[in-house]
């Protein structure tokens, strides 16, 4: 009897966390009652470890059953028999305090099943907690013995979970036993390879700082966020690096693994680690569980249980939504999949039967063998599943799955490669153009698609082999544990994969529950609820004190100080020489638009210049005329409502321009504060100087912080409108950004963090000019002094004409 | 020959298509045989001598006045207010009928040797005139003379010391108007009579009045018991306003009223056809009709607007009359009713229109869909007397595009009335109640009013409130050849052809219905028996 073999020991577990993790700990608490668990948990970046056994494993709804057979006790019960420590297997010793190490003295069964499943994993990380962690975990256990137990309490039993692909690179029989007695693998010396892994680690880091790799990172963090402000480019820059050289530990690791003929860094390291295993355990009893590939849950807690996305999953996913239009692999190829519950099933008859002898016995835990599942059966399966019960895209059309021929991997990868390159160069083309609204949306959308088939490519590369393995996992020693047991007991914990029904599992089980977890749309129609904008519109526009932040051009207007300038300016001309000035401000226009986008406080200084000598009095009243003819022609009714509705519910507006004070002057009514450019006065005249320089990139947002905390606010209860990325650092800082009418890189940065955009257009049916100049008709003597006059094109604003 | 009456045409087989009036543009229409056709009445011949019938007018009043000469006194304050830019339309070929009156005026007020003259645009709650508007409407001289000198002024209902109260009705109407007039020794009042709701009381009682003073009569209620609003006897928007006209002049403000009244020329040479019956129309109008109909097919929207906003009507006087306001416009009535009064026998059970580009409140800027309601429900509707044209119950069909669209100088506050107010509901009474208060009072609009060109913000709401009467009376409104959304904005029902819409209204009014439809602009009034 299991139960009772297991009564009343202590059963340590690491990885408890993780899918398999998670279901070991529920089947355990569950099936069998009298034992007791330790738990060693990485204490998180916020969450304690305790925390985060509370939290990411005891309300996982894998414990769903078992809270509702305990009832009320449930929390007794856990408290009563789950003990969390804190540790690491990443680092020696574990990272255990004195009590963990004290708590951990006390078990009699270590299940390590923690690592590093993604297969793409960096090499280093990947090495510390998969090759080196059983060896730690072993050590540590050896060394507790010594100092923590008493005499004669001998050492407790380690089951170490690994994967059934650690011998997978080889046609044929891939039997129980070691990897070092494999005749088919080259095995390396563990150690160095450690050594080479750390050191490619700090390698790569060297080569991340070459100047020229640092410009480039630069570059491409500039064309990611565009004039967006020293301090965030630098960030992103250092964030670029960073995944920079971890994108080289990927490539090194998958390229090193291959090397050795492993398909990928996860197999390669976790093969190392039963040789480090052996290689330290000393007189440590060891019992290996290798499963293949563990997906959803057969019958236990329930049918279809499951957590996270594992490897499977994405790529089903990405059929069923249309993304993946090809996959390779031979239709009789065997895809080796174990449902989880086997595998804990496996694990506690394991734990139960002690270790075999003095070597370590390794249990494989696969369906090739005795129950094999052709790949071409799931693809037929999936197929007929997801043409009967689709998936909806955005309009709630019905999407149609595509039909796989299997063909190489090679030419898969290259079309999806192909296609990748492809997006790539258009969406670089096109986010060069300065674009808004639709068109900046469509960029986006080439951005997703790019992304789309990045990532179809690296499904592709990454899981390509694993539907192309020959090797043929046996079970015989598993099924000679399983067909131990007694009838009781098999019912209990079956781990015989001979009892999976293969169509069943996948058309009643695992496709339901895949669906179910990937939230995609499986209704038709358009959805009625209120959607994501409308309820972060809610939450913005709510009755509690707010700080909202405007800016003007393109925010809530479709003007700039050009336009202002030139309005103003053409105001008191001749028709002849407002043609001319028109079509000289077209022609600088290109080098305008270059220095405003190198410096925007450079170009302001530069362009107010034009102002010098402009008669004040006359300049302020013609502004009021300006206001109409041109601010309140070019605004946006949805941005102007959205001030006024701030303001009706209590919130303080600010306005953050660069234009200048009489030009913005109309709009005081809808703002508590203005912070807008000034031009010095001598004499009634303007002199061209800004005495008051509005503030750019991350003054606004200092501004915007000090502004709200004058009123007692914190960032939280602030909100940042703004169109483009040298606002990025306002729009960080604000509790609730809105990027409105973004530019291309703005509206990529803005979907990225799920800010609420806002496509404000100006009113159709307002007067259009094309070229901003006054339509005031002159005045004869006007018109004739304007004629007479030889005023240099850039005076047109002094009095003199 | 005298210019023939209007004429109400039963559509037979042999009976040309029907030209509909379709925004800036037209639709030619098959009406069902047995429909209807009212047309207006040709144009009165003009006055021969308009200065000479100015000046005799302001030396022969009417009424209880002394003639104008009288009545000037040097050191006097004399006030010329006139009726703003929504009159008359399409604006008229220079001269503007107010030009020559106050030219009179003021040649009569210099001879008397009057030195503080001011001249003030009777906006009510109406946006203020640019410029151009207020030059065309006086003429340069006299824009020249007074507008440098800040001596031509427009009525600013928002301005605090700029209105003053003068009492309450005995119905406990507020009457407050502008300042300036009220202390005024004279005030003249310069009107354009278009239709026979103009004038009369309702030239100073609203057009220089406040919001306070004007919420009074602009109401559901009092709009749904104006039956109809162009009948002055039976229109409490009418009744009120003489209640407030009267304590107006009880209060000791001695007004001089000036009324004119047009005939139907309404359109240039190039569009006469317009203005004609279709089977009538010579070679040379119905090329002009499908010259003028290709050539605006091919024309952008916002072109074939400006085309259209360039067009200076030939409207000419047909009278002058002068003095005490209730005998003056006693005489102007009956001087509107002899040119525009067509008579109709019966109701129909529904009502078919083409509305033209233009409407008295988007003079220069776009007709807005709820302008399109209000020219539609409000004005056109409501050009009866006796009954409306209509059955009670039936269905109006009205042929616009209906452009999601508005000008964001002049309608900020119909921006927001369409996208919050309509989005809500389109009862007239539960927006009056939720909604006004707020609209009129937001110191946005407010501010927009007064120093820009806006509609004041409650304008919106008037516009409503215009098509109350015709909402409470249909079954069912149906706008042909509009942008679908933005009549079902409005509460209505779109239909892409003429022939869906009767289709849609016989499931309201039953097979087979009467059709009446009405051919204006020019616009008359159907004296429906």
């Amino acid at each position: 009897m299991i139960a009772a073999a297991l009564a009343g020991k202590r059963i340590a577990i690491t990885g408890a966390t993780g899918f398999l993790g998670t279901a070991l700990v529920e089947r355990l608490l569950r099936c069998v009652p009298d034992c007791e668990l330790v738990l060693l948990v990485r204490p998180g970046r916020r969450l304690s470890a305790a925390e985060r056994t509370a939290r990411e494993i005891v309300r996982n709804d894998c414990f769903d059953r078992l809270r509702g057979e305990l009832g009320d006790h449930f929390s007794a019960e856990i408290a009563r028999r789950v003990t969390t420590i804190a540790g690491d297997v990443g680092t020696d010793g574990l990272g255990l305090d004195d009590e963990g190490r004290a708590v951990l003295a006390t078990c009699d069964i270590v299940v390590h099943s923690a690592a590093t499943v993604s297969f793409d994993a960096p090499l280093d990380g990947a090495v510390e907690v998969n090759l080196l962690g059983p060896s730690r975990v072993a050590r540590a256990l050896v060394d507790l013995a010594a100092t923590h137990r008493p005499a004669g309490a001998g050492l407790p039993h380690l089951v170490g979970v690994s994967t059934a692909y650690v011998n997978s690179g080889h046609h044929g029989d891939a039997g129980e036993e070691l990897v070092t007695e494999s005749r088919y693998l080259a095995l390396p010396d563990w150690r160095s390879e450690v050594d080479a892994a750390r050191r490619a680690r700090s390698d790569a880091d060297a080569r991340s700082r070459d100047p020229e790799r640092l410009a480039e990172l630069r570059k491409a963090a500039r064309h990611e966020l565009g004039a967006a402000g020293t301090a965030l480019l630098a960030e992103r820059t250092e964030r670029l690096r960073d995944e920079w050289v971890d994108a080289q530990l990927v490539v090194l690791g998958r390229a090193r693994a291959q090397a050795l003929g492993w398909p990928d860094a996860y197999a390669y390291t976790k093969s190392l680690g039963e040789m480090a295993l052996a290689d330290s355990r000393g007189a440590l009893p060891v019992s290996i569980v290798r499963p293949s590939i563990v997906e959803s849950a057969l019958a236990e807690p329930r049918p279809g249980w499951i957590r996270g996305f594992r490897m499977a999953e994405p790529v089903i996913i990405s059929y069923a939504r249309g993304l993946l239009k090809q996959f390779p692999g031979v239709p009789e190829g065997i895809v080796d999949v174990i449902p989880v519950d086997l595998v804990t099933a496996a694990i506690i008859a394991v734990c139960a039967h002690g270790p075999d002898g003095e070597r370590p016995a390794i249990y494989q835990i696969a369906s090739g063998v005795r129950n094999p599942f052709r790949y071409g059966t799931l693809v037929d399966l999936c197929e007929a599943w997801f043409t009967e019960r689709p998936l909806y895209d955005t309009k709630g059309q019905p999407i149609v799955v595509p039909t796989w021929s299997f063909p190489g991997r090679g030419k898969v990868q290259g079309e999806l490669r192909r296609a990748a390159k492809g997006l790539r160069a258009v969406e670089r083309a096109v986010s060069m153009l300065p674009v808004r609204g639709d068109l900046a949306d469509r960029v986006t959308g080439l951005e997703e698609r790019r992304q789309l088939a990045e990532r179809a490519l690296g499904y592709v590369e990454l899981y390509g082999s694993y539907t192309e393995t020959e090797a043929r996992f046996r079970v015989d020693r598993t099924i000679a544990l399983y067909e131990s047991l007694d009838e009781v007991d098999r019912k209990a914990f079956c781990f015989d994969p001979a009892v999976v029904d293969w169509e069943r599992y996948v058309t009643e089980v695992h496709l339901p529950s895949v669906v179910e977890h990937a939230r995609v749309r499986t209704s038709p129609g358009r959805r009625v609820s209120a959607s994501r904008e409308d309820r972060a519109r809610k939450a913005i526009l709510t009755s509690e004190p707010r700080c909202a932040v405007f800016d003007l051009e393109q925010t809530l207007v479709n003007s700039n100080v050009v336009e202002s300038y030139a309005w103003l300016a053409t105001r008191h001309i001749s028709p002849l020489r407002r043609a001319k000035l028109s079509i000289e401000l077209v022609a600088e226009g290109p080098r305008l638009l270059a220095v405003d986008r190198r410096d925007r406080s450079d170009f302001l200084r530069s362009f107010y210049r034009r102002y010098a000598g402009a008669p004040v009095e006359r300049t302020r009243q013609d502004a009021w005329e300006l206001f109409s003819d041109l601010i309140l022609t070019r605004s946006f009714p949805d941005g102007l409502r959205r001030v006024r509705e701030h303001r009706a519910l209590g919130h303080r507006t600010l306005l953050i321009t660069g234009a200048l004070d009489f030009v913005v002057a109309p709009l005081a009514p809808l703002f508590d504060e203005i912070v807008c450019a000034r031009l010095g006065i001598r004499d009634g005249a303007f002199t061209g100087e800004m005495v008051a320089t509005p503030p750019t990139g991350e003054a606004r947002a200092i501004l915007m912080e000090r502004w709200a905390a004058s009123f007692g606010l914190a960032k939280d209860a602030t909100v940042a409108y703004a169109d483009s990325t040298s606002d990025l650092p306002m729009l960080e800082a604000a509790g609730h950004p809105v990027a409105v009418n973004p530019e291309a890189k703005l509206a990529a940065v803005a979907r990225k963090r799920g800010w609420l955009v806002e496509q404000w257009a100006p009113a159709r049916g307002g007067p259009r000019h094309r070229i901003a100049v006054s339509t005031r008709p002159l005045g004869a003597r006007t018109a004739l002094a304007a004629l007479t006059a030889s005023v240099p094109g850039a005076r047109e604003l002094d009095g003199r004409a | 020959m005298s210019p023939r009456p209007g004429f109400v045409l039963e559509v037979d087989r042999s009976t040309p298509a029907t030209m509909f009036w379709h925004g800036e543009g037209f639709r030619l229409e098959r009406l069902p045989v047995g429909s209807r056709v009212v047309y207006p009445p040709e144009p009165l011949a003009a006055l021969a001598d308009p200065e000479a019938a100015i000046r005799d007018a302001l030396e022969h009043p009417v009424g209880d006045s002394e003639p104008l000469s009288a009545l000037l006194r040097p050191g006097m304050r004399l006030t010329i207010a006139f009726d703003d830019v929504s009159l008359p339309l399409p604006p008229m070929r220079p001269p503007d009928a107010r030009q020559r009156v106050i030219e009179a005026v003021l040649d009569a007020a210099a001879t008397a040797g009057v030195d503080d003259v001011v001249l003030i645009a009777a906006l009510a709650l109406h946006r203020r005139m640019t410029d151009d508007e207020l030059r065309h409407a006086l003429g340069s001289r006299v824009f020249d003379a007074f507008a440098p000198h800040g001596l031509l002024l427009q009525h600013d209902a928002e301005d605090p010391s700029g209105v003053v109260h003068l009492g309450m009705t005995d119905q406990g109407e507020d009457v407050e108007i502008n300042r300036r007039a009220a202390e005024s020794d004279l005030l003249v009042y310069v009107n354009i009579n278009l239709v026979a709701m103009d004038g009369g009381h309702k030239s100073v009682a609203t057009g220089l009045a406040s919001y306070k003073s004007i919420r009074h009569h602009h109401n559901v209620k009092t709009m749904q018991q104006s039956r109809s609003f162009m009948d002055r006897h039976r229109s409490e928007l009418h009744t009120s306003n003489w209640r407030m006209g009267r304590l107006i002049a009880d209060a000791g403000v001695k007004v001089f009223q000036i009324e004119t009244t047009l005939n139907l020329d309404t359109f240039p040479s190039q569009f006469k056809f317009l203005q004609k019956r279709e089977w009538e129309w010579s070679l040379k109008d119905r090329a002009g009709f499908q010259a003028t109909r290709a050539a605006l097919d091919r024309t952008p929207p916002a072109m074939a607007r400006q085309i259209f906003s360039s067009i200076r009507s030939p409207h000419a006087l047909t009278s002058v009359q002068a003095g005490e306001v209730e005998a003056v416009h006693d005489l102007t009535l009956g001087n509107v009713h002899r040119q525009q009064l067509v008579e109709v026998s019966g109701q129909a059970d529904v009502l078919t229109m083409g509305l033209p580009y233009i409407c008295p409140y988007n003079v220069n800027s776009i007709m807005n869909p709820i302008l399109v309601a209000c020219l539609g429900l409000g004005y056109f509707f409501n050009l009866y007397r006796g009954r409306p044209l209509v059955r009670e119950g039936g269905v109006c069909i009205i042929s616009h595009p209906t452009p999601w669209a508005f000008n964001p100088v002049h309608h900020p506050s119909y921006i927001d009335f369409f996208e919050q107010v309509l989005a809500e509901t389109s009862d007239p009474l539960e927006i009056e109640a939720k909604y006004e208060q707020s609209f009129a009072t937001d110191p946005w609009y407010v501010h927009l009013y007064r120093t820009s060109h806006a509609y004041h913000g409650v304008h919106p709401f008037y516009m409503w409130y215009w098509c109350a009467h015709a909402l409470q009376h249909l079954g069912q409104v149906i706008i042909v050849g509009g942008d679908r959304a933005a009549v079902r904005r409005l509460g209505f029902k779109p239909a892409s052809s003429l022939a869906d819409a009767l289709e849609m209204a016989e499931d309201v009014v039953g097979r087979d219905p009467s059709i009446t439809h009405l051919h204006a602009p020019p616009l008359f009034l159907a004296d429906v028996t």
